[in-house]
C-alpha cells in the first residue's frame, strides 16, 4: 500500500466517525484520568447505554490537560457540537444520558464548554475559557482528540505527512529546516536541534542511532507521559525523520517503567506501523530503513542524562561519563548517537508537517515555539497545559491556573524540577524562556511547574529537593556524593530547628563545589534550589535559625497544635481521630493535645469541623491550654 | 524454578545489553531477585553475580528480598510533598507497622516511597498494586488500606 492509499483509507474512517450517525463519547483515559475515576465512569456509560438501548460509539482518548475537573467526557451528538463534561462521576451517568443523549438537554450547569464550530445556550466555548485561551497546542494538538490506540486517527489528522515529506527532500535540507524552526531541546538544556543532529550527521560511521529519552524522572513533571499516552504516533513520527536525516538505522525509545500506559500505548503504536510499513525495512518503499526498541527505565533519576542513559541501555550501571566525546561522535556501543527527548520528537513531526516558518512564527526570538508544562502545586487548575515560549509567568498561574489555591498568597514557583529553583513574586512578570530562567538562578528544565504558596515552606523545598539528589547521585563524583549529602545534613538540622548562623555561608560553600566538580548536570544543577532559595528567601533560612521557628508552619520539629479551649466544643471528633491517642478530653469536654504524645501529623486540624475551628497550628509561640479537660461551659465561648 | 528461568531467558539469546530487561522480566515472575535467580542469571548472560548485584543495586526498581501480597507506593515528588505526601506516608506507616522498604511479617504489604508517578494533579497520590489514588487524606488512606486487608 502506498501511504496515499493509507491516509485516504485513514481519512476516510476519520470522516465516517465524524460523520456518524451514532453519539459519540469520548472519555479522557490517561493516567491522570482513571486516577481520578474514569475507569468506572467508562463503565457507569455503558451499562447505561445498554440499558437504554443506546447505540454510542466510545472512545478513550489522552489527556486535554485539564487535571484538575477530571474525569473528564465529551459527547458529541450528530450535528451537534462537541461537549466536555468535567469531574463526572458515575452518579451523573445516568442523568447525562437521560437528559442529553434522550431528551437533548445539555445539561449546562454539568458542561464545562463546547469544541468546535457552533454554540449552545448557557456552555461557554471551551477553548475561549481562561485555561485555555493563552495555550499554544502544538505538540499536545491531537491529544484529548484522536483514539491514541488508532493509527488512523493519526494519519487522519495530518500525521506521518511529515515523514512523506521529509523522505522528498535531502537529509541535509531537513536539518536546514529543523535549524530555521529555531527549535531547541525540550529536555531542558535547549541545546538547537538542528545543530546537534548536523554534528551526529557529520560524525564518520556507518552504523548510528538514535534514541527518545522518556525518562522523565523530574518530580513533580508528567508531560513527556500524557504527550505518550495521547498521542504516541508524533513522536515516533518524530524519531523516523531524525533517523532518516541523520542517517540512523537503528533507534531506541527510554521510557520509565513508571510509565506503564505510556509504554503499552508506545508497544501497539510501533506494532500498527510495522503494520503500514511505517517502521523496519525500507519503509515506505524507500531505501530507508529503521528498527526501533523500547527500553524500560529501572527507576534512577540519573539516566535522564544522556550519557548515563545509554550506559543503562547498554545494560549497565547509570553512571555519567565525561564529554567530549560527545554522543554524536561516540555514544551508544561508542557509536555516533542523538538523543532527543520525547516532547522535542513531537515538535519535529510538527515542523515537518506545517513548516519551519509556521513554527516560527510562535515564541521569542532567541526561543521558538511553545512549551509543555506540568503546572502543579498550589494553584487553582492544576494540569497540563502548552504555551508559546515567552509567556509571563504570571499569566501561566493567574490566567491559565486561576491563581493559588484558597485565595492564598503567591510565594513562589519551582521550574526545573532538582536541578532548578525557586524564583519569588519579584519574577512573576519574566518571560518564560531558556535565558530568563538561566538569569534568574533556575533552569526551564523538562517543564516541571510548581507553584508554592504562603503555606509551603521554601526551606523544607530545599532540603526536599536536595534529599531527592543525595539519593539519585549515582556517586561517581565525590563532590556530588559527599556534598549533596553534607548539605542535605545542614539543611536536616535547619529544618529541625538546630541550625547554627554559619550554616548559611557554609551551604553556599558547599554549593560551589558540588557545582563546580560534578561531571554532569545532576551534580553540576543540585545545588540551585538551594542557591535560589538562599538568594530569594533568605529570612525564612534565619527564622528557622535564629528563632526556631518555620514561618509557613511546615517543618514538623517546629510546629504544634493546639486546641483552642474558647472554641473547642468537646465534640470528641479529633479525639476519635488521632492517631496516636495524643487527644484527652471527654464529651462536652475541653480537648487537649498532650504534646508529648502528638507526631504533628495534622488529622485534628483536618477533621476538626469548620464551625468550631478549634485546632490550630503555630510555630515559635504557645498558646495557653487548660492542664486537665474540664467541661465546656466553665470556658468563655468565643 | 531453573525451567521457568530458562523459559525467560531464551528469548534473551544472542543480545546485547540485556541485563536489565533480564532482570525486569525475572522480578516481573518472581517479585523480587533471589540469589538462586541471580546465579542463574549469572550463568546464562556469563557475567559475574557481582556485576549483576552492582547493576541491579544501583536501579530502585531491584528488591533482593521477597515482597508482600500487595505493594504499596507512596508518592513523595514535589507536587506530593507540597501536598502532604509525607503525612500519607507516616500514616501508612504506623497503620502498617512497617517503613519504608519494609514487608509486614505476615506478607500481605510491602511499603515504599516512590518519587513520582506523574500524577502530579491529583496530588498527593498512592499507587496500591497498579491502581492510582489520587487526592488522598490520611482518613482515605486508612480506609484504602483497609479494603485491602
Amino acid at each position: 500500500m502506498t501511504f496515499e492509499e493509507i491516509r485516504s483509507r485513514a481519512i476516510a474512517e476519520w470522516e465516517d466517525l465524524e460523520r456518524s450517525t451514532k453519539p459519540r463519547i469520548l472519555v479522557g483515559a490517561g493516567t491522570c484520568g482513571l486516577a481520578a475515576g474514569a475507569e468506572a465512569v467508562l463503565a457507569a456509560i455503558e451499562t447505561e447505554l445498554a440499558q437504554r438501548n443506546i447505540e454510542a460509539i466510545i472512545t478513550q482518548v489522552g489527556c486535554i490537560g485539564l487535571c484538575y475537573i477530571e474525569p473528564l467526557v465529551d459527547i458529541i451528538k450528530p450535528r451537534h457540537p462537541r461537549i466536555s463534561y468535567g469531574n463526572v462521576t458515575p452518579e451523573i451517568i445516568p442523568r447525562l444520558v437521560e437528559d442529553y443523549l434522550v431528551n437533548g438537554n445539555p445539561c449546562p450547569d454539568l458542561a464545562l464548554g463546547t469544541i468546535g464550530d457552533g454554540r449552545i445556550e448557557g456552555i461557554p466555548s471551551l477553548f475561549e475559557l481562561p485555561v485555555l485561551k493563552p495555550q499554544v497546542r502544538i505538540v499536545l494538538h491531537r491529544c484529548g482528540f484522536i483514539d491514541p490506540e488508532n493509527i488512523n486517527h493519526y494519519i487522519a489528522n495530518g500525521g506521518y505527512s511529515g515523514l512523506v515529506r521529509a523522505l522528498g527532500m535531502k537529509p541535509e535540507e531537513i536539518i536546514e529546516e529543523v535549524k530555521k524552526s529555531g527549535l531547541r531541546g525540550r529536555g531542558g538544556a535547549g541545546f538547537p536541534t538542528g545543530q546537534k543532529w548536523d554534528f551526529c550527521r557529520r560524525a564518520s560511521g556507518t552504523e548510528k542511532y538514535i534514541i527518545c529519552n522518556a525518562d522523565e524522572g523530574d518530580p513533580g513533571a508528567f508531560m513527556n507521559r500524557s504527550l505518550l499516552e495521547g498521542d504516541p504516533h508524533s513522536v515516533l513520527e518524530g524519531m523516523l525523520i531524525a533517523a532518516y536525516a541523520i542517517g540512523a538505522s537503528e533507534g531506541y525509545i527510554y521510557c520509565r517503567a513508571e510509565y506503564p500506559l505510556a509504554l503499552k500505548r508506545l508497544a501497539i503504536a510501533m506494532g500498527q506501523m510495522e503494520e503500514y510499513g511505517l517502521l523496519g525495512d525500507n519503509i515506505l518503499g524507500s531505501d530507508f530503513s529503521l528498527h526501533l526498541k523500547i527500553k524500560e527505565g529501572a527507576g534512577a533519576f540519573v539516566c535522564g542524562e544522556e550519557t548515563a542513559l545509554m550506559a543503562s541501555i547498554e545494560g549497565k550501571r547509570g553512571m555519567p561519563r565525561s564529554r567530549p566525546p560527545f554522543p554524536a561522535q561516540s555514544g551508544l556501543w561508542g557509536k555516533p548517537t542523538n538523543i532527543n527527548n520525547v516532547e522535542s520528537w513531537a515538535n519535529v513531526a510538527a515542523i515537518l508537517q506545517r513548516g519551519a516558518e509556521w513554527y516560527a512564527q510562535y515564541g521569542t526570538e532567541g526561543c521558538k515555539g511553545t512549551k509543555t508544562f506540568a503546572l502543579v502545586g498550589k494553584v487553582e487548575r492544576t494540569g497540563l497545559i502548552e504555551v508559546p515560549l515567552g509567556i509571563a509567568l504570571r499569566e501561566v498561574i493567574y490566567d491559565i491556573g486561576g491563581g493559588i489555591v484558597g485565595g492564598n498568597s503567591f510565594k513562589a514557583v519551582q521550574t526545573g524540577g532538582p536541578s532548578g529553583g525557586c524564583l519569588s513574586s519579584d519574577f512573576l512578570d519574566s518571560p518564560v524562556d531558556y535565558e530568563s530562567l538561566t538569569k534568574a538562578g533556575s533552569i526551564m528544565g523538562s517543564g516541571g511547574m510548581i507553584v508554592l504558596d504562603e503555606n509551603t515552606c521554601v526551606v523544607d523545598i530545599a532540603r526536599y529537593f536536595l534529599s531527592f539528589t543525595q539519593k539519585e547521585s549515582c556517586g561517581k563524583c565525590v563532590p556530588c556524593r559527599v556534598g549533596t549529602r553534607q548539605m542535605l545534613g545542614i539543611l536536616e538540622r535547619i529544618t529541625k530547628g538546630e541550625g547554627k548562623p554559619e550554616d548559611i555561608e557554609q551551604l553556599q560553600r558547599l554549593a560551589e563545589t558540588v557545582k563546580n566538580g560534578s561531571l554532569c548536570a545532576l551534580g553540576g544543577t543540585a545545588p540551585n534550589p538551594v542557591l535560589t532559595t538562599l538568594r530569594y528567601f533568605r529570612g525564612e533560612y534565619e527564622s528557622h535559625i535564629n528563632e526556631k521557628r518555620c514561618p509557613a508552619g511546615v517543618c514538623q520539629e517546629l510546629i504544634a497544635y493546639y486546641i483552642l479551649p474558647e472554641k473547642c466544643q468537646g465534640c470528641q471528633i479529633c479525639l476519635r481521630n488521632c492517631p496516636v491517642d495524643a487527644i484527652r478530653g471527654g464529651k462536652r469536654m475541653i480537648h487537649i493535645v498532650d504534646q508529648d504524645k502528638c507526631v504533628k501529623c495534622g488529622t485534628c486540624l483536618d477533621v476538626c469541623p469548620p464551625r468550631f475551628s478549634a485546632v490550630v497550628k503555630v510555630s515559635g509561640e504557645e498558646v495557653t491550654v487548660p492542664e486537665q479537660p474540664v467541661p465546656v461551659e466553665s470556658i468563655k465561648q468565643e | 524454578m531453573v525451567e521457568q528461568l530458562a523459559e525467560i531467558l531464551n528469548p534473551y539469546k544472542g543480545e546485547r545489553g540485556t541485563l536489565i530487561p533480564v532482570l525486569q522480566k525475572v522480578q516481573e515472575s518472581f517479585g523480587y531477585l533471589s540469589q538462586e535467580a541471580v546465579s542463574q542469571v549469572a550463568k546464562f548472560l556469563r557475567v559475574s553475580e557481582s556485576e549483576i548485584f552492582g547493576v541491579a543495586s544501583f536501579y530502585a526498581q531491584f528488591r533482593f528480598t521477597r515482597p508482600g501480597e500487595h505493594s504499596v507506593k507512596v508518592c513523595l515528588g514535589t507536587a506530593c510533598h507540597v501536598r502532604g505526601g509525607v503525612r500519607i506516608l507516616d500514616t501508612l506507616q504506623r497503620e502498617l507497622g512497617i517503613e519504608p522498604g519494609g514487608t509486614t511479617a505476615d506478607y500481605k504489604f510491602s511499603l515504599e516511597r516512590v518519587a513520582c508517578f506523574g500524577s502530579c494533579a491529583l496530588a498527593p497520590v498512592a499507587v496500591i498494586d497498579d491502581k492510582v489514588y489520587g487526592r488522598l487524606t490520611t482518613t482515605k488512606a486508612k480506609e484504602i488500606i483497609d479494603q485491602h486487608r
